[in-house]
Protein backbone atom coordinates (compact mmCIF):
# COMPACT_ATOMS: atom_id res chain seq x y z
CA UNK A 1 0.00 0.00 0.00
CA UNK A 2 1.35 3.43 -0.91
CA UNK A 3 0.13 6.91 -0.15
CA UNK A 4 0.27 9.77 -2.64
CA UNK A 5 -0.46 13.45 -2.14
CA UNK A 6 -1.80 16.38 -4.17
CA UNK A 7 -0.58 19.96 -3.95
CA UNK A 8 -3.99 20.80 -2.46
CA UNK A 9 -3.35 18.46 0.48
CA UNK A 10 -5.56 15.51 -0.41
CA UNK A 11 -4.06 12.07 0.12
CA UNK A 12 -4.92 8.83 -1.62
CA UNK A 13 -3.90 5.54 -0.05
CA UNK A 14 -3.69 3.04 -2.86
CA UNK A 15 -4.15 -0.72 -2.70
CA UNK A 16 -4.17 -2.22 -6.18
CA UNK A 17 -7.01 -0.68 -8.18
CA UNK A 18 -8.62 0.98 -5.13
CA UNK A 19 -7.80 4.16 -3.25
CA UNK A 20 -8.94 5.79 0.00
CA UNK A 21 -9.11 9.60 -0.14
CA UNK A 22 -8.91 12.09 2.67
CA UNK A 23 -7.12 15.31 3.65
CA UNK A 24 -3.74 15.41 5.30
CA UNK A 25 -2.96 16.27 8.88
CA UNK A 26 -1.40 19.50 7.61
CA UNK A 27 -4.66 20.42 5.85
CA UNK A 28 -6.91 19.69 8.82
CA UNK A 29 -4.65 21.79 11.01
CA UNK A 30 -4.85 24.71 8.56
CA UNK A 31 -8.64 24.45 8.28
CA UNK A 32 -9.32 24.18 12.00
CA UNK A 33 -12.41 22.56 13.50
CA UNK A 34 -14.40 20.76 10.80
CA UNK A 35 -18.14 21.10 11.40
CA UNK A 36 -19.72 19.65 8.24
CA UNK A 37 -18.71 17.37 5.39
CA UNK A 38 -20.51 17.08 2.07
CA UNK A 39 -19.78 13.63 0.67
CA UNK A 40 -19.85 12.44 -2.95
CA UNK A 41 -22.47 9.89 -4.05
CA UNK A 42 -21.66 6.22 -4.35
CA UNK A 43 -21.31 5.37 -8.04
CA UNK A 44 -20.31 8.97 -8.90
CA UNK A 45 -17.68 9.09 -11.64
CA UNK A 46 -14.87 11.56 -10.97
CA UNK A 47 -12.06 12.81 -13.13
CA UNK A 48 -8.77 13.74 -11.57
CA UNK A 49 -9.16 17.27 -10.18
CA UNK A 50 -12.99 17.19 -10.01
CA UNK A 51 -14.64 18.59 -6.92
CA UNK A 52 -15.52 15.48 -4.93
CA UNK A 53 -16.47 16.71 -1.46
CA UNK A 54 -16.67 19.86 0.63
CA UNK A 55 -15.39 20.22 4.18
CA UNK A 56 -16.67 23.14 6.20
CA UNK A 57 -14.75 24.60 9.11
CA UNK A 58 -16.30 27.15 11.47
CA UNK A 59 -14.92 29.87 9.20
CA UNK A 60 -15.24 28.62 5.63
CA UNK A 61 -16.02 25.91 3.11
CA UNK A 62 -13.17 24.15 1.26
CA UNK A 63 -13.53 21.93 -1.78
CA UNK A 64 -11.85 18.55 -1.84
CA UNK A 65 -10.64 17.52 -5.29
CA UNK A 66 -10.31 13.95 -6.43
CA UNK A 67 -6.61 12.98 -6.62
CA UNK A 68 -7.39 10.52 -9.44
CA UNK A 69 -10.06 9.49 -11.94
CA UNK A 70 -12.42 6.72 -10.96
CA UNK A 71 -15.76 5.69 -9.49
CA UNK A 72 -16.79 6.33 -5.88
CA UNK A 73 -17.38 2.97 -4.21
CA UNK A 74 -17.87 4.01 -0.61
CA UNK A 75 -18.22 7.19 1.49
CA UNK A 76 -17.45 7.65 5.17
CA UNK A 77 -20.91 8.00 6.69
CA UNK A 78 -19.40 8.42 10.16
CA UNK A 79 -18.45 11.97 9.12
CA UNK A 80 -22.14 12.94 8.94
CA UNK A 81 -22.48 12.52 12.70
CA UNK A 82 -18.89 13.33 13.60
CA UNK A 83 -17.16 15.62 11.09
CA UNK A 84 -14.44 16.29 13.69
CA UNK A 85 -12.99 12.83 12.88
CA UNK A 86 -11.13 14.64 10.11
CA UNK A 87 -9.38 16.70 12.78
CA UNK A 88 -8.71 13.90 15.24
CA UNK A 89 -7.82 11.15 12.76
CA UNK A 90 -7.32 12.54 9.26
CA UNK A 91 -5.49 9.50 7.85
CA UNK A 92 -7.55 6.76 9.52
CA UNK A 93 -11.11 7.25 10.88
CA UNK A 94 -11.42 10.60 9.09
CA UNK A 95 -11.14 9.22 5.53
CA UNK A 96 -13.70 10.75 3.14
CA UNK A 97 -14.36 8.39 0.21
CA UNK A 98 -13.09 5.29 -1.59
CA UNK A 99 -12.41 5.25 -5.27
CA UNK A 100 -12.06 2.46 -7.85
CA UNK A 101 -9.28 3.85 -10.02
CA UNK A 102 -9.54 4.15 -13.79
CA UNK A 103 -5.81 4.25 -14.40
CA UNK A 104 -3.35 3.55 -11.61
CA UNK A 105 -0.62 5.16 -13.74
CA UNK A 106 -2.30 8.52 -13.19
CA UNK A 107 -0.96 8.47 -9.62
CA UNK A 108 2.64 8.69 -10.78
CA UNK A 109 2.24 12.47 -11.13
CA UNK A 110 1.36 12.85 -7.42
CA UNK A 111 3.81 13.41 -4.59
CA UNK A 112 5.13 10.64 -2.39
CA UNK A 113 5.73 10.96 1.38
CA UNK A 114 9.12 12.61 1.00
CA UNK A 115 7.96 15.09 -1.65
CA UNK A 116 4.87 16.01 0.35
CA UNK A 117 6.90 16.51 3.52
CA UNK A 118 9.04 18.95 1.52
CA UNK A 119 5.92 20.62 0.06
CA UNK A 120 4.58 21.41 3.54
CA UNK A 121 7.90 22.22 5.19
CA UNK B 1 -5.13 27.41 -0.10
CA UNK B 2 -4.27 30.97 -0.99
CA UNK B 3 -1.57 32.57 1.08
CA UNK B 4 -2.76 35.78 2.74
CA UNK B 5 -1.04 38.98 1.70
CA UNK B 6 0.84 40.34 4.65
CA UNK B 7 2.25 43.52 3.17
CA UNK B 8 0.91 46.84 4.43
CA UNK B 9 -0.77 45.22 7.39
CA UNK B 10 -0.70 47.14 10.64
CA UNK B 11 0.12 45.32 13.84
CA UNK B 12 -1.60 45.76 17.19
CA UNK B 13 0.32 46.60 20.33
CA UNK B 14 -0.10 42.98 21.56
CA UNK B 15 1.18 41.40 18.33
CA UNK B 16 4.17 39.69 19.98
CA UNK B 17 1.92 38.18 22.64
CA UNK B 18 -0.36 36.63 20.02
CA UNK B 19 2.60 35.12 18.21
CA UNK B 20 4.04 33.77 21.48
CA UNK B 21 0.70 32.13 22.28
CA UNK B 22 0.69 30.40 18.88
CA UNK B 23 -2.03 32.63 17.42
CA UNK B 24 -2.66 32.09 13.71
CA UNK B 25 -2.27 35.60 12.34
CA UNK B 26 -4.54 36.68 9.47
CA UNK B 27 -5.33 40.00 7.80
CA UNK B 28 -8.47 41.66 9.17
CA UNK B 29 -9.56 45.27 8.59
CA UNK B 30 -6.00 46.21 7.62
CA UNK B 31 -4.46 44.61 10.72
CA UNK B 32 -2.69 41.35 11.36
CA UNK B 33 -4.75 39.60 14.06
CA UNK B 34 -5.11 36.08 15.49
CA UNK B 35 -8.03 34.13 14.00
CA UNK B 36 -7.46 31.39 16.56
CA UNK B 37 -4.96 30.00 19.04
CA UNK B 38 -3.85 26.34 19.06
CA UNK B 39 -6.94 25.01 20.88
CA UNK B 40 -9.18 26.07 17.97
CA UNK B 41 -12.34 28.08 17.45
CA UNK B 42 -14.87 25.67 18.97
CA UNK B 43 -12.91 25.23 22.21
CA UNK B 44 -12.36 29.01 22.42
CA UNK B 45 -16.04 29.69 21.79
CA UNK B 46 -17.20 27.24 24.47
CA UNK B 47 -14.61 28.48 26.96
CA UNK B 48 -15.98 32.01 26.62
CA UNK B 49 -19.57 30.84 27.20
CA UNK B 50 -18.50 28.86 30.29
CA UNK B 51 -15.66 30.89 31.83
CA UNK B 52 -13.93 33.98 30.45
CA UNK B 53 -12.39 34.72 27.07
CA UNK B 54 -9.81 37.46 26.49
CA UNK B 55 -10.01 39.24 23.13
CA UNK B 56 -7.63 41.79 21.67
CA UNK B 57 -9.84 44.33 19.90
CA UNK B 58 -7.16 47.02 19.65
CA UNK B 59 -7.81 47.34 15.90
CA UNK B 60 -11.12 49.03 16.67
CA UNK B 61 -11.53 52.77 16.95
CA UNK B 62 -11.68 54.07 20.52
CA UNK B 63 -11.54 57.86 20.70
CA UNK B 64 -12.56 60.83 22.79
CA UNK B 65 -14.41 63.92 21.65
CA UNK B 66 -13.54 66.85 23.90
CA UNK B 67 -15.25 70.20 24.09
CA UNK B 68 -12.74 73.03 23.58
CA UNK B 69 -14.33 75.57 25.86
CA UNK B 70 -16.04 74.23 28.92
CA UNK B 71 -18.51 76.32 30.91
CA UNK B 72 -17.76 74.51 34.15
CA UNK B 73 -21.39 73.41 34.41
CA UNK B 74 -21.18 69.63 33.93
CA UNK B 75 -24.72 69.15 32.67
CA UNK B 76 -24.51 72.09 30.29
CA UNK B 77 -21.15 70.92 28.91
CA UNK B 78 -22.56 67.45 28.30
CA UNK B 79 -25.52 68.93 26.46
CA UNK B 80 -23.21 71.05 24.32
CA UNK B 81 -21.05 68.11 23.22
CA UNK B 82 -24.11 65.89 22.73
CA UNK B 83 -25.65 68.50 20.45
CA UNK B 84 -22.57 68.32 18.20
CA UNK B 85 -22.89 64.59 17.48
CA UNK B 86 -26.65 64.07 17.68
CA UNK B 87 -27.20 65.31 14.10
CA UNK B 88 -25.15 62.28 12.89
CA UNK B 89 -26.86 59.52 14.88
CA UNK B 90 -30.33 58.28 15.88
CA UNK B 91 -29.62 57.88 19.62
CA UNK B 92 -30.42 60.21 22.51
CA UNK B 93 -26.94 61.35 23.50
CA UNK B 94 -28.09 64.37 25.48
CA UNK B 95 -30.09 62.04 27.72
CA UNK B 96 -27.10 59.83 28.67
CA UNK B 97 -26.63 59.62 32.42
CA UNK B 98 -23.11 60.08 33.80
CA UNK B 99 -21.20 56.85 33.11
CA UNK B 100 -23.77 55.53 30.63
CA UNK B 101 -22.87 53.95 27.26
CA UNK B 102 -25.29 53.89 24.34
CA UNK B 103 -25.19 51.73 21.21
CA UNK B 104 -26.20 53.86 18.23
CA UNK B 105 -25.80 54.21 14.48
CA UNK B 106 -24.12 56.77 12.30
CA UNK B 107 -26.57 57.36 9.45
CA UNK B 108 -26.51 58.83 5.97
CA UNK B 109 -29.24 61.13 4.65
CA UNK B 110 -31.08 58.11 3.21
CA UNK B 111 -31.23 56.51 6.66
CA UNK B 112 -28.61 53.87 5.83
CA UNK B 113 -26.01 52.84 8.38
CA UNK B 114 -22.49 54.24 7.91
CA UNK B 115 -21.43 52.41 11.07
CA UNK B 116 -22.67 51.18 14.41
CA UNK B 117 -20.85 52.58 17.40
CA UNK B 118 -20.81 53.18 21.14
CA UNK B 119 -21.10 56.68 22.61
CA UNK B 120 -20.59 57.20 26.33
CA UNK B 121 -20.73 60.03 28.86
CA UNK B 122 -18.01 60.12 31.54
CA UNK B 123 -19.14 59.46 35.12
CA UNK B 124 -16.75 62.01 36.61
CA UNK B 125 -18.10 65.60 36.38
CA UNK B 126 -14.50 66.75 35.93
CA UNK B 127 -14.64 65.09 32.49
CA UNK B 128 -18.00 66.63 31.52
CA UNK B 129 -18.00 67.86 27.97
CA UNK B 130 -16.30 64.68 26.74
CA UNK B 131 -17.75 61.71 24.88
CA UNK B 132 -16.06 58.31 24.71
CA UNK B 133 -16.62 57.15 21.15
CA UNK B 134 -15.83 53.60 19.96
CA UNK B 135 -16.24 52.88 16.24
CA UNK B 136 -15.51 49.86 14.03
CA UNK B 137 -12.04 49.18 12.65
CA UNK B 138 -13.03 49.10 8.99
CA UNK B 139 -14.86 52.42 9.12
CA UNK B 140 -12.85 54.39 11.62
CA UNK B 141 -11.20 56.88 9.28
CA UNK B 142 -14.51 57.87 7.69
CA UNK B 143 -16.37 57.94 10.99
CA UNK B 144 -13.77 60.12 12.65
CA UNK B 145 -13.67 62.56 9.74
CA UNK B 146 -17.44 62.83 9.90
CA UNK B 147 -17.52 63.36 13.66
CA UNK B 148 -14.64 65.87 13.56
CA UNK B 149 -16.38 67.81 10.79
CA UNK B 150 -19.64 67.89 12.75
CA UNK B 151 -17.77 69.12 15.82
CA UNK B 152 -16.50 72.02 13.75
CA UNK B 153 -14.23 74.26 15.74
CA UNK B 154 -16.00 73.47 18.99
CA UNK B 155 -14.57 70.10 19.95
CA UNK B 156 -11.46 68.07 19.27
CA UNK B 157 -11.41 64.37 18.39
CA UNK B 158 -8.55 62.44 20.00
CA UNK B 159 -7.94 59.00 18.57
CA UNK B 160 -6.96 56.35 21.10
CA UNK B 161 -6.38 53.52 18.64
CA UNK B 162 -2.68 53.44 19.51
CA UNK B 163 -3.83 52.01 22.86
CA UNK B 164 -4.70 48.45 23.74
CA UNK B 165 -8.40 47.60 23.79
CA UNK B 166 -9.07 44.29 25.51
CA UNK B 167 -12.41 42.56 25.95
CA UNK B 168 -12.89 40.01 28.73
CA UNK B 169 -16.16 38.19 28.12
CA UNK B 170 -18.02 35.37 29.80
CA UNK B 171 -19.86 34.51 33.02
CA UNK B 172 -16.66 34.73 35.11
CA UNK B 173 -15.26 37.83 33.38
CA UNK B 174 -16.45 40.54 35.75
CA UNK B 175 -15.34 38.72 38.91
CA UNK B 176 -11.90 38.22 37.35
CA UNK B 177 -11.61 41.86 36.30
CA UNK B 178 -12.76 42.97 39.72
CA UNK B 179 -10.06 40.93 41.43
CA UNK B 180 -7.45 42.75 39.35
CA UNK B 181 -9.14 46.16 39.43
CA UNK B 182 -11.40 46.45 42.50
CA UNK B 183 -14.68 48.24 41.84
CA UNK B 184 -15.30 46.93 38.33
CA UNK B 185 -18.17 44.71 39.48
CA UNK B 186 -20.07 47.78 40.68
CA UNK B 187 -20.51 48.90 37.07
CA UNK B 188 -23.90 48.02 35.58
CA UNK B 189 -24.09 46.70 32.01
CA UNK B 190 -23.53 49.52 29.49
CA UNK B 191 -21.80 51.84 31.97
CA UNK B 192 -18.12 52.66 32.25
CA UNK B 193 -15.58 54.35 34.47
CA UNK B 194 -11.92 55.21 34.89
CA UNK B 195 -9.86 53.04 37.25
CA UNK B 196 -6.29 53.25 38.56
CA UNK B 197 -4.19 50.15 38.02
CA UNK B 198 -0.47 49.67 38.53
CA UNK B 199 0.39 53.30 37.87
CA UNK B 200 -1.88 53.88 34.89
CA UNK B 201 -5.53 54.70 34.27
CA UNK B 202 -7.79 52.13 32.64
CA UNK B 203 -11.08 53.03 30.97
CA UNK B 204 -13.34 50.06 31.75
CA UNK B 205 -16.79 49.48 30.24
CA UNK B 206 -19.16 46.74 31.28
CA UNK B 207 -20.05 45.83 27.73
CA UNK B 208 -19.16 43.52 24.88
CA UNK B 209 -20.35 41.82 21.74
CA UNK B 210 -20.59 38.15 22.63
CA UNK B 211 -23.96 38.07 24.40
CA UNK B 212 -22.14 37.42 27.66
CA UNK B 213 -21.49 39.66 30.64
CA UNK B 214 -18.04 41.19 30.54
CA UNK B 215 -15.83 44.22 30.27
CA UNK B 216 -13.88 46.13 27.64
CA UNK B 217 -10.71 47.81 28.82
CA UNK B 218 -8.82 50.66 27.16
CA UNK B 219 -5.19 50.70 28.29
CA UNK B 220 -2.20 52.89 27.48
CA UNK B 221 0.06 51.10 24.97
CA UNK B 222 2.95 50.91 27.45
CA UNK B 223 0.78 48.92 29.87
CA UNK B 224 -1.15 46.77 27.40
CA UNK B 225 1.13 43.70 27.56
CA UNK B 226 1.25 43.81 31.34
CA UNK B 227 -2.55 43.98 31.55
CA UNK B 228 -3.03 41.22 28.94
CA UNK B 229 -0.71 38.91 30.87
CA UNK B 230 -2.19 39.82 34.26
CA UNK B 231 -5.62 38.78 32.96
CA UNK B 232 -4.26 35.60 31.33
CA UNK B 233 -2.56 34.62 34.61
CA UNK B 234 -6.01 33.75 35.96
CA UNK B 235 -6.67 30.09 35.09
CA UNK B 236 -10.28 30.96 34.20
CA UNK B 237 -9.06 33.14 31.30
CA UNK B 238 -8.00 31.94 27.85
CA UNK B 239 -7.10 34.03 24.78
CA UNK B 240 -9.76 34.01 22.06
CA UNK B 241 -9.28 34.82 18.37
CA UNK B 242 -11.38 36.46 15.68
CA UNK B 243 -13.00 33.17 14.65
CA UNK B 244 -14.74 32.60 17.97
CA UNK B 245 -15.42 36.31 18.30
CA UNK B 246 -17.50 36.01 15.13
CA UNK B 247 -19.30 32.79 16.11
CA UNK B 248 -20.12 34.24 19.55
CA UNK B 249 -21.60 37.45 18.16
CA UNK B 250 -23.51 35.49 15.50
CA UNK B 251 -25.12 33.26 18.15
CA UNK B 252 -25.94 36.43 20.11
CA UNK B 253 -27.76 37.70 16.98
CA UNK B 254 -25.64 40.87 16.90
CA UNK B 255 -25.09 42.50 13.50
CA UNK B 256 -21.58 42.92 12.11
CA UNK B 257 -20.93 46.10 10.16
CA UNK B 258 -19.98 45.49 6.53
CA UNK B 259 -21.96 42.25 6.55
CA UNK B 260 -25.35 42.58 8.29
CA UNK B 261 -25.24 46.36 8.16
CA UNK B 262 -24.19 48.63 5.32
CA UNK B 263 -25.01 51.99 3.78
CA UNK B 264 -28.31 50.70 2.37
CA UNK B 265 -29.60 49.12 5.59
CA UNK B 266 -31.65 51.19 8.02
CA UNK B 267 -31.67 50.53 11.77
CA UNK B 268 -35.31 49.39 11.54
CA UNK B 269 -34.58 46.92 8.75
CA UNK B 270 -31.71 45.60 10.86
CA UNK B 271 -34.00 45.04 13.84
CA UNK B 272 -32.31 47.78 15.84
CA UNK B 273 -35.36 49.87 16.76
CA UNK B 274 -34.13 50.00 20.36
CA UNK B 275 -31.27 52.18 19.08
CA UNK B 276 -33.67 54.83 17.73
CA UNK B 277 -34.29 56.82 20.90
CA UNK B 278 -37.84 58.00 21.66
CA UNK B 279 -36.85 61.64 21.94
CA UNK B 280 -35.19 61.52 18.55
CA UNK B 281 -38.18 59.79 16.97
CA UNK B 282 -40.53 62.41 18.34
CA UNK B 283 -38.29 65.20 17.07
CA UNK B 284 -37.64 63.40 13.76
CA UNK B 285 -34.26 65.16 13.77
CA UNK B 286 -31.81 62.46 12.63
CA UNK B 287 -30.50 61.63 9.15
CA UNK B 288 -33.00 59.63 7.10
CA UNK B 289 -35.81 60.28 9.59
CA UNK B 290 -38.60 60.28 6.95
CA UNK B 291 -37.69 56.78 5.75
CA UNK B 292 -36.88 55.37 9.16
CA UNK B 293 -40.04 56.70 10.84
CA UNK B 294 -42.16 55.25 8.05
CA UNK B 295 -40.44 51.90 8.53
CA UNK B 296 -40.74 52.21 12.29
CA UNK B 297 -44.51 52.63 11.87
CA UNK B 298 -44.60 49.28 10.06
CA UNK B 299 -44.10 50.13 6.40
CA UNK B 300 -41.07 47.94 6.01
CA UNK B 301 -39.68 46.24 2.90
CA UNK B 302 -37.12 43.87 4.29
CA UNK B 303 -36.11 42.75 7.74
CA UNK B 304 -33.08 41.08 9.27
CA UNK B 305 -34.00 37.64 10.57
CA UNK B 306 -32.30 34.70 12.21
CA UNK B 307 -32.41 31.33 10.46
CA UNK B 308 -31.83 27.80 11.63
CA UNK B 309 -30.31 26.07 8.62
CA UNK B 310 -30.48 22.31 8.10
CA UNK B 311 -27.33 20.73 6.74
CA UNK B 312 -24.29 22.65 5.53
CA UNK B 313 -23.75 26.17 6.85
CA UNK B 314 -25.19 28.88 4.57
CA UNK B 315 -22.49 31.55 4.34
CA UNK B 316 -22.65 35.24 3.50
CA UNK B 317 -24.15 35.75 0.03
CA UNK B 318 -26.21 32.53 -0.02
CA UNK B 319 -29.65 33.05 -1.55
CA UNK B 320 -32.75 32.74 0.64
CA UNK B 321 -35.87 31.34 -1.03
CA UNK B 322 -39.44 30.94 0.17
CA UNK B 323 -41.10 27.54 0.48
CA UNK B 324 -42.22 27.71 -3.16
CA UNK B 325 -38.67 28.31 -4.37
CA UNK B 326 -38.89 32.05 -5.16
CA UNK B 327 -35.73 34.00 -4.29
CA UNK B 328 -36.55 36.51 -1.52
CA UNK B 329 -33.26 37.56 0.05
CA UNK B 330 -29.66 36.80 0.97
CA UNK B 331 -27.69 35.58 3.94
CA UNK B 332 -25.48 38.34 5.37
CA UNK B 333 -23.63 36.25 7.99
CA UNK B 334 -23.80 32.56 8.50
CA UNK B 335 -21.89 29.69 9.94
CA UNK B 336 -21.79 27.02 12.53
CA UNK B 337 -22.99 27.70 16.07
CA UNK B 338 -20.72 25.81 18.47
CA UNK B 339 -23.11 26.28 21.42
CA UNK B 340 -26.03 24.87 19.44
CA UNK B 341 -24.09 22.38 17.29
CA UNK B 342 -25.97 23.42 14.14
CA UNK B 343 -25.82 25.92 11.31
CA UNK B 344 -27.32 29.40 11.85
CA UNK B 345 -27.52 32.49 9.68
CA UNK B 346 -28.58 36.11 9.60
CA UNK B 347 -30.13 37.53 6.46
CA UNK B 348 -32.71 39.87 5.03
CA UNK B 349 -36.17 38.77 3.85
CA UNK B 350 -39.43 40.60 3.10
CA UNK B 351 -41.42 41.48 6.23
CA UNK B 352 -44.16 39.04 5.15
CA UNK B 353 -41.68 36.14 5.45
CA UNK B 354 -40.08 37.24 8.70
CA UNK B 355 -42.27 35.69 11.41
CA UNK B 356 -40.56 33.09 13.57
CA UNK B 357 -41.51 29.62 12.38
CA UNK B 358 -41.73 30.62 8.71
CA UNK B 359 -40.32 27.79 6.58
CA UNK B 360 -37.80 29.02 4.03
CA UNK B 361 -34.92 27.53 2.05
CA UNK B 362 -31.30 28.51 1.45
CA UNK B 363 -29.22 27.71 -1.58
CA UNK B 364 -25.81 26.26 -0.73
CA UNK B 365 -23.58 25.32 -3.68
CA UNK B 366 -26.64 25.17 -5.92
CA UNK B 367 -28.64 22.88 -3.67
CA UNK B 368 -31.67 23.89 -1.61
CA UNK B 369 -31.67 23.21 2.10
CA UNK B 370 -34.52 23.81 4.57
CA UNK B 371 -34.29 26.86 6.85
CA UNK B 372 -36.64 28.27 9.45
CA UNK B 373 -37.01 31.82 10.76
CA UNK B 374 -35.95 31.82 14.40
CA UNK B 375 -36.26 34.52 17.08
CA UNK B 376 -33.03 36.37 17.88
CA UNK B 377 -30.80 35.96 19.75
CA UNK B 378 -30.08 32.31 18.93
CA UNK B 379 -28.38 31.96 22.32
CA UNK B 380 -29.90 34.07 25.15
CA UNK B 381 -27.96 37.14 26.26
CA UNK B 382 -26.66 36.99 29.79
CA UNK B 383 -25.95 40.65 30.44
CA UNK B 384 -25.99 41.76 34.06
CA UNK B 385 -28.16 44.86 34.18
CA UNK B 386 -28.09 46.55 37.53
CA UNK B 387 -30.43 49.35 38.52
CA UNK B 388 -28.71 52.65 37.87
CA UNK B 389 -27.84 54.14 41.27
Amino acid sequence: MTTKYTEDHEYIRVDGAHGIVGITNYAQDQLGDIVFVELPSIGQKLKKGDEAAVVESVKAASEIYSPASGTVTEVNMALAAEPGLINTSPDADGWIFKLKLDRAAELDALMDDAAYAKHTA
Amino acid sequence: MAEPQTEDLKTVVLNDEHVKLGGRMVPFSGYSLPVQYPTGIIAEHKWTREHAGLFDVSHMGPSFLLLDQKSGDAQKDHETIAALVEPLVCGDIKGLKPGQIRYTLLLNEAGGALDDLMLARPADPAWAGTLYVIVNAGTKQGDWSRIAAAAGGQAKLNRADNCGLLALQGPEAVAIADRLVPGVQDLGFMTYGSFSWGGTQLVISRSGYTGEDGVEILVEPEYATQLWNALLADPRVKPIGLGARDSLRLEAGLPLYGHDLDETVSPTEAGLNFAISKRRREAADFPGAPRILKEFAGDLGRVRVGLFVEGAPAREGAEILDASGAAIGRVTSGGFAPSLNRAIALGFVPAASSSPGTKLQVSVRGRLQPAEVTPLPFVPHRYVRKATP
